[in-house]
């Protein structure tokens, strides 16, 4: 996990010492106490996530009890119980359709991206103005005929459809990610490749690719953890066959009896593998992220 | 754009990078030819999948607006004129839900800009474990919004066992029914939560473009802290912070996810995104649904295209 921030050298430091002692000393105090203040802010920031896991091993009587208990013997009994409610199916689901859904953009986008980037053709602007502008495209603009057209041909409750769907919604961000990374190859690499006589998809799978490899990596992790994290669409479309995880999480919540505890080792489960990945491709997350407009 | 050969027309040629409008004008060769061929072939199922995916619904959306259609009574369906938006506009649900999805989503935008400020400025500095703190900064943007949603309703802001009443007690403040009395708060919070991160990011590469000798100028001529940040980091990261609020409205305006989850449209809740799903596919009503998703589409649009204004800004200056 390479987790290094690109840091402006602190060069004024030497600078400052040359100064008053008391200065330098009032510098070093207010240094400690932002870091304080940072270490605090931070806990807060990550105690929603810390929260759900240490509840998930605790039993529903501990995880109702109040005020709450911090030191209790894990249990794995709500793990065991969430299966039991058929997760495992969800969690399938949802694999499935967030992988079938993010091979088939990369293997449109990279191609595309490739194009808008490396080999500009004329007036390149108005194809990624068009690719951006569908991601904002909401979904309230096609739900309804997509939703009457899938039901009359009785493709509702369907991880086909679905993983469809996720195409539009990732498509675009995926294009923009790959035109970002594929703009950082050095135009004289491709030229290079040319001269040797490589042909045109050469070029692309076996010179550019490569040099991008990382970047496309993040760029597929990206669109599986939107995918995975879909619900609007999921909530909609799905019933019992095609579940997925996002809207199976709800139906934890009943009204018989305490849940809190099974509905945390379930919500643990379901975005622990995305928080994995997410924290390996934070560096490349942020251009992903803004679409490709920062670096 | 047929081109043949005998003619060898001309294209701009903008090399490798966003110089387009400067490009000189250059002759096309029969190479040049051959790669644009490509260039086509490779966009082009990108672009057809775009398109029957995104652009052909929303044709037939904007179809259906005009159709007096419920799905209860399929075979009274008729033109309509305009009377769907007519009765978008007069059945009073519209205004309310407009109302809230401004409520929501400035509120959420403000909180989470701010707070995203905060992080990225105490994050854009040298200390012990920084990358660490900035890995366990991000995970509320990564984790799954109906969990989220979940996660906070029954585990953070729950009357009687929730974490927050708890530590607000610590302190003497007596328990608060967020669910049951701040609906929109509890909304709010958990859509700060997550987006504060995608906020931070975006401002933190703001601040780590900016140029380390002009700060450090700042510095010798004797610029405090607090100058420098008011007069020279503030307006740098203008650009960025644009970018970060129409990118972060853009995917807010259709928030769902926690509106479903965690208050069905209860108390000053009902954004359009909700109201559109309810009156879709709870009231069947198509007609006038879909007249909720073309004018959500033009509400979109137009903040879309201040933010696709502000991204190419970047990108001719990044260019330079």
């Amino acid at each position: 996990m390479s987790t290094t921030v690109a840091s402006r050298p602190q060069t004024t430091q030497p600078a400052r010492q040359e100064r008053s002692t008391s200065r330098f000393t009032r510098r070093k105090v207010t240094g400690y106490l932002t870091t304080l203040v940072t270490w605090i802010l931070v806990f807060l920031f990550f105690f929603p996530m810390l929260w759900m896991v240490v509840t998930s091993f605790k039993t529903e009587g501990q995880a109702a009890s109040f005020p709450p208990e911090f030191i209790f013997t894990p249990t794995l009994d709500r793990y065991a119980a969430v299966f039991e409610r058929g997760m495992g199916l969800y969690l399938l689901n949802s694999l499935f359709v967030a992988v079938l859904s993010t091979v088939v953009v990369m293997a449109l986008a990279i191609p595309a991206a490739y194009a808008l980037s490396v080999r500009p053709i004329g007036r390149w602007q108005d194809g990624l103005f068009f690719f951006i502008s569908t991601k904002f495209l909401p979904v309230a603009a096609s739900i309804i005929p997509v939703f009457l057209l899938l039901r009359s041909v009785n493709l509702l409750d369907n991880l086909w459809s679905l993983g469809l769907l996720y195409l539009g919604i990732n498509l675009p961000l995926a294009v923009w990610m790959m035109r970002s990374f594929f703009a950082e190859v050095p135009r004289a690499v491709v030229e290079a490749a040319q001269i040797d006589g490589a042909s045109y998809g050469r070029e692309l799978w076996r010179v550019a690719l490569p040099m991008v490899a990382p970047g496309a990596a993040a760029a597929a992790l990206i669109c599986f953890i939107f995918a995975w994290n879909e619900y609007f669409l999921a909530n909609l479309l799905t019933a019992v066959v095609a579940r997925t995880t996002p809207p199976f999480l709800g139906s934890f919540v009943d009204g018989r009896g305490q849940f809190l505890a099974i509905l945390s080792a379930a919500s643990t489960i379901a975005v622990l593998p995305v928080i994995a990945a997410g924290w390996l491709a934070q560096k490349r997350l942020v251009r992903g992220l803004a679409m490709g407009a920062v670096k | 754009m047929s081109t043949t050969v005998e003619t060898t027309p001309t294209i701009e040629a903008p090399r490798g990078g966003a110089t387009g409008r400067k490009a000189a004008k250059v002759e096309l060769k029969g190479q040049d030819l051959a790669e644009r061929k490509f260039a086509r072939k490779l966009i082009a199922p990108g672009l057809v999948v775009a398109i029957l995916i995104t652009q052909i619904p929303f044709l037939a959306t904007i179809y259906y607006s005009f159709q007096d259609w419920n799905l209860a009574r399929p075979e009274e369906r008729s033109f309509a004129g305009f009377d769907n938006y007519v009765a978008v506009i007069t059945n009073g649900a519209f205004l309310p839900s407009v109302w809230a999805t401004i409520r929501i989503v400035g509120g959420s935008m403000i909180l989470s800009l701010l707070l995203g400020l905060l992080l990225a400025v105490l994050l854009d500095r040298n200390f012990k474990g920084r990358a660490l703190a900035r890995t366990l900064l991000i995970t509320p943007f990564l984790v799954m919004p109906a969990a989220a949603a979940l996660i906070w309703k029954y585990s953070l802001l729950e009357v009687n066992t929730g974490m927050i009443n708890w530590g607000l007690g610590l302190i003497g403040i007596d328990p608060i029914a967020w669910n049951t009395d701040y609906p929109a708060i509890t909304i709010v919070f958990t859509l700060t939560w997550q987006y504060t991160p995608f906020m931070m990011l975006i401002l933190l590469a703001g601040l780590q473009s900016q140029s380390g000798e002009v700060l450090e100028a700042a510095d010798v001529d004797g610029a405090s802290n607090l100058q420098t940040f008011r007069y020279m980091t503030l307006p740098h990261l203008r650009t960025y912070a644009e970018l970060a609020i129409l990118l972060g409205t853009v995917f807010m305006i259709q928030v769902f996810d926690p509106v479903n989850i965690m208050t069905k449209g209860a108390g000053n809740t009902k954004t359009i995104a909700y109201l559109l799903y309810e009156r879709a596919f709870i009231g069947q009503q198509i007609g006038e649904a879909a007249a909720y998703g073309v004018i959500t589409v033009i509400v979109t649009i137009a903040i879309a295209t201040a933010a696709l204004r502000t991204m190419f800004k970047i990108f001719t200056e990044e260019a330079r």
